[in-house]
């Protein structure tokens, strides 16, 4: 592999290509990633889109995108992208169309897609070995209708739907690891709050061919309960307490980009935000979050052995 | 040109290969694999040029399908029954992406109870979603109809994706003597697929299926895909002209058999309505003047035909092979309203519902329907809904019921 081009964050693009002005709410972590994600890809690509937050990029007549769009459904985008790459397929075979043309397929959805309905559909098109790069904005809930809890909530954390004292009772589904066991050309985590990371991932993807995963944890003012200035503050704690691990997976292996030597608390993370507020008031939940500190620090201990 | 004896998935498949698609994204279901595995082995000899992508899932076939015609390739695809209900929410969506394609369905009866043969509330789930619809009485039809189908679609005044219907086990495993048109006529009548201005090229980005926001907006796309299948009906006949120009065979949106001196009229879809033929001859041999109606277009609904053939008739059945549950027959529903409140329709419109899940309507039913009419138009009103069953169908069902019965007592079960 080609060595990377990006070892600083000044080697990062300085001109910016996705437009503004879009509807995502003030402070969108999911936005901010898919900006530092497009400056890396270009525009010579179309994303094919399922139901979620980022639908609403696209509102007649308006786009952010200097390329193509398709729309789908929640269920169904990777199979939209199927489609898409192997018409472009036939027609620069038949000769119907110049490989000036092509594109790159990208596939962009929120986490109740990426986790849950979608997963059939995106299971298949790694059989398929589908030439295509996935794109999950994870806010950790079905942010657009107002965060309810998805298979990416993480225990313990209040939802629209779980309001109670213990918050969401499941665990956040390993969407990192069920996409590995596909054996993909390429899996990685990222987070907009780490831009140099996020981009050299960005830059290793574009250069594969094959089925590929981009999973970002995606802070979200509106539905985790905080103030929009603190996106990247809780980014990079996310990293920092070790909660997000950032790591990539290919050719059978993972490696984690980047790790937390000395991890902050869990309770640093946690307390910034008021989907946790019930952990600290009325009185210091110490079980959940003793029980979240533990979880992480397991996670690390396999890693580090 | 060549005559082959052929089952009615044999004649879809040669249908798609001689329209020489490019694509066809697929998934297996009973009474359509067939088709499948007939175009992956003509594919896999290089009978045949085009891509088979096996998809996990009816809606991700559909979703490809309509996002490959999206990109600007020829698209071909068949299912059935329950496939169709699941794919149904991307038979809305790409009717709306206004793409051209074609897809076969192989009608089935929907569940509950799963059942594997024919009727046509499968494919009238999707009869408000923007696809039209071809439904076709024999193999030859559905070959032909196939072709008439891409013209159809890919024509610049509609833009729309087609469903051509046949019914399963009666036409999708029976075959007939088909005559299959030569490669090159069908070129001719068909052409290369234009995809016009919707297509996805990295030189010429495209936003397609954005989201709208507000009634104003929505309106307008889904008037402007009202307005196009409207449309489609002159196309259709154009197109009809045309094919039998080339093929000598001539499809109009109905077809009417023996109805010039027709008092009486048996309207039906699909393969059984070969069986209403059968009766309307053995009718007239008593001197009943009856005639058959059949709608090979049910979308676009070709009202005025319909009522160019019926005005003036005494007493009309409509025989449905589908149940609305609460309300009734579909295609009675759909006559009613286009009749309704013109000069001279028939003042009898009564309506009949068999051959749901493949039950058999025999002659003897033909002519009781037949009587029914007679005695209608005496008695000057018409009649209530009829369910067709006979009586040794309930019994056949009540042995069943005592065997349940039994079976359970077997178990311990208190009766």
């Amino acid at each position: 592999m080609k060595k990377s081009m990006l070892r600083r964050m000044k080697d990062l693009p300085s001109a910016h290509l996705l437009g503004t002005g879009t509807p995502m709410c003030a402070g969108c972590g999911g936005l901010q990633a898919l900006h530092e994600i497009y400056d890396v890809l270009g525009n010579k690509n179309i994303f094919v889109n399922a139901a979620g937050c980022m639908t609403l990029l696209s509102v007649y007549p308006f786009t952010p995108f200097r390329g193509s769009w398709l729309y789908t459904a929640m269920a169904s985008a990777p199979a939209g992208a199927q489609g898409v790459r192997d018409a472009l397929d036939i027609l620069i075979k038949q000769g119907r169309m110049g490989p000036e043309d092509d594109m790159d397929v990208l596939v962009l959805t929120g986490d109740g897609s990426a986790y849950g309905m979608g997963l059939s559909a995106t299971s298949a098109a790694i059989e398929r070995n589908l030439d295509f790069i996935y794109i999950c904005y994870d806010n950790e809930g079905y942010g657009n209708t107002g965060q309810q809890f998805s298979a990416a909530t993480p225990h313990g954390a209040l939802t629209s739907m779980s309001v109670g004292s213990f918050g969401y009772p499941g665990y956040k589904k390993d969407l990192f690891n069920i996409w590995a066991a596909h054996r993909p050309a390429y899996v990685a985590t990222v987070i907009g709050a780490e831009p140099l990371d996020l981009a050299r991932k960005i830059e290793k993807a574009k250069l594969l061919k094959g089925p590929r995963f981009i999973l970002a944890l995606s802070p979200c003012p509106t539905g985790w309960g905080f103030d929009p200035k603190d996106t990247v503050a809780i980014g990079k704690l996310a990293v920092k307490t070790g909660i997000w691990p950032l790591k990539e997976y290919s050719d059978g292996k993972v490696v984690h980009s980047k790790v937390p030597r000395e991890r902050a608390p869990v309770e640093e993370y946690l307390t910034l935000q008021g989907r946790y507020k019930h952990l600290f008031a009325p009185q210091r939940n110490e079980t959940l979050l003793n029980e979240i500190q533990v979880r992480v620090d397991r996670y690390w201990q396999a890693v580090e052995s | 040109m060549t005559r082959q004896l052929l089952t009615g998935n044999g004649a879809a498949a040669w249908g798609a290969r001689l329209a020489a698609v490019d694509y066809i994204p697929a998934f297996p279901i009973t009474p359509q694999t067939e088709i499948i595995e007939t175009l992956s082995a003509w594919i896999d000899r290089g009978d045949m040029v085009g891509k088979l992508v096996m998809m996990e899932s009816e809606h991700s076939m559909i979703t490809a399908a309509g996002a490959a015609a999206t990109t600007g390739v020829r698209v071909f695809s068949a299912t059935s029954s329950q496939g169709l209900l699941y794919g149904l929410e991307m038979i809305y969506t790409v009717a709306g992406w206004r793409v051209p394609f074609v897809l076969v369905n192989v009608s089935r009866g929907v569940s509950a109870p799963i059942t594997l043969e024919p009727d046509h509330n499968d494919v009238l789930a999707t009869r408000d979603s923007g696809f039209l619809q071809i439904h076709c009485a024999t193999c030859q039809e559905v070959l032909d109809n196939v072709l008439i189908a891409y013209c159809l679609a890919e024509h610049e005044q509609v833009r729309l994706p087609v469903i051509v219907n046949l019914d399963g086990f009666y036409l999708s495993f029976t075959r007939e003597p088909v005559t299959v048109p030569e490669k090159e006529q069908v070129k001719q009548f068909i052409g290369i697929y234009d995809s016009q201005n919707i297509q996805f090229r990295a030189s010429t980005p495209l936003s397609h299926a954005t989201a709208v926001l507000g009634g104003g907006p929505y309106s307008y796309f889904r008037y402007e895909m009202h307005l196009a299948a409207q449309r489609a009906l002159a196309v259709y006949n154009e197109v009809a002209i045309e094919f039998d120009k080339i093929f000598g065979r001539l499809y109009g949106p109905l077809e009417a058999y023996r109805m010039d001196d027709a008092d009486y009229v048996f309207v039906m879809m699909g393969s059984f309505a070969t069986k209403a033929k059968e009766a309307v001859d053995r009718l007239r041999e008593t001197g009943c003047p009856i005639g058959l109606l059949r709608p090979r277009l049910l979308r676009p609904f070709p009202e005025n035909d319909f009522y160019r053939n019926l005005k003036g008739k005494q007493a009309v059945a409509v025989i449905d092979q589908n149940i609305s549950m609460g309300k009734g027959g579909v295609l009675h529903a759909e006559l009613a309203s286009a009749l309704y409140g013109k000069p001279g329709v028939p003042p009898v419109l009564a309506s009949f519902i068999g051959g749901l899940g493949g039950r058999d309507i025999t002659a003897q039913e033909f002519y009781e329907i037949a009587t029914v009419l007679r005695n209608s138009v005496e008695k000057g009103e018409t009649p209530p809904p009829r369910l067709l069953y006979t009586e040794s169908e309930i019994r056949q069902v009540q042995t069943l019921q005592a065997v349940a019965h039994v079976e359970r007592r077997k178990l311990g079960d208190k009766p």
